[in-house]
């Protein structure tokens, strides 16, 4: 687990264009910087929000993440939802 | 001169960036509750007003998380946010610079704080500001609380600092307004998100009008979040301006549950 730099990568992509930018042009590139592990990697890679959300990622660093990758609102908190039920399971 | 206005608001961005989604009723009795503190704030005839709320992510991060950060500057941007997000026209909203840091400098006497000269206003901020100074002319002093990253400034030190602010502006020469703004209970941004737990928000609001100290402090963090939500940690505002006005009658403008807004509107001032 690396939950830190998961939300700082979050925080990064959220205040700052450039890392938009690499992360639209260079994810793989990008991604390496951070120290995550390769569920964490894949999560990003794929933009897998309700995953983030189940590893611990705050939801306020979550949602503008979630409507940068085109994600309507109903769909961010159904895609939490799942995989808040998913983990209960 | 003392203390010449203070109030507590709730600035979710729904108030702005989805305010037709209430209903009629419901937007009639809240934006009219607004109204009524905008007419308070203007009869006071204010030089200033220092406003308390939570970070989210908009200004620090778990690198560096003060838990409370006086803005010292000449000038604020914002909103953070998009503007069809809020629907909020980017602006800059004046700074009373010199007495940031002369309250900064009193309040230092008895908290420890720290203070910025880059403080980036978001909906906590501009959402009342947008409502209550429309035409941004009135010099702040933003105070930015940790109310979101654990762990986070004791419900009693926030009282502590309420009261130390208080001392602080009444030794200043200027009228000064106090504004908290968040809570009450909410749950933004997760699977929970529209749920309210009103009688919890009523029973704080009682407790805030009536500066009841060991009542407002008595929650720990685990049944904050159980109760009033990962967004009610936010109740720490409310609890700096109940310090900050301790003796004085309040009263309720508006509570009136709106679960578009995510939140309960509640608007409270206090006869200082």
């Amino acid at each position: 687990m690396s939950l830190y730099h998961v939300q700082k990568l979050l925080y990064h992509l959220n205040k700052d264009a450039a890392t938009r930018a690499r992360f639209n042009s260079e994810r793989t590139a990008l991604l390496a910087e951070y120290a995550l592990t390769d569920e964490e990697r894949r999560a990003f890679a794929e933009a897998d929000v309700g995953s983030l959300y189940t590893m611990g990622a705050h939801p306020l660093l979550l949602a503008p993440f979630a409507g940068r990758s085109g994600l309507k609102w109903p769909d961010y908190l159904a895609a939490l939802k799942r995989a808040r039920d998913r983990g209960a399971a | 001169m003392p203390l010449a206005f203070a109030a507590a608001a709730v600035h979710a961005p729904g108030i702005t960036g989805r305010r037709e989604t209430a209903t009629e009723q419901q937007r009639a009795v809240f934006f009219e509750a607004y109204e009524r503190l905008r007419a308070c704030l203007e009869a006071a005839r204010l030089d200033a007003l220092v406003i308390v709320s939570a970070e989210h992510f908009t200004n620090f991060f778990m690198d560096n998380m003060p838990a409370f950060c006086f803005g010292l500057a000449e000038d604020y941007p914002g909103p953070a946010e998009d503007e069809p997000f809020l629907k909020i026209a980017k602006t800059r909203v004046p700074g009373a610079a010199r007495l940031a840091r002369a309250l900064a400098t009193a309040v230092s006497e008895e908290a420890d704080i720290a203070h910025s000269q880059e403080i980036v206003l978001d909906h906590g901020f501009m959402v009342p500001l947008h409502l209550l100074t429309p035409r941004m002319e009135l010099p702040i002093v933003p105070i930015v609380v940790n109310c979101l990253a654990a762990p986070r400034p004791a419900l009693k030190r926030c009282y502590a600092l309420g009261r130390a602010l208080r001392r602080a502006v009444d030794a200043r020469p200027e009228r000064i307004g106090l504004l908290a703004a968040g809570g009450l209970s909410h749950w933004p941004a997760v699977p929970e998100s529209g749920k309210l737990n009103v009688e919890w928000d009523r029973a704080f609001l009682e407790d805030f009008l009536a500066h009841r100290r060991d009542a407002l402090t008595r929650y720990s963090e685990d049944e904050i979040e159980r109760d009033a939500g990962p967004g009610g940690h936010e109740v720490r505002a409310w609890i700096v301006v109940s310090a900050a006005t301790e003796g004085a009658r309040g009263e309720t403008l508006c509570f009136e549950p709106i679960p578009a807004y995510a939140v309960t509107g509640a608007i409270a001032t206090m006869a200082v």
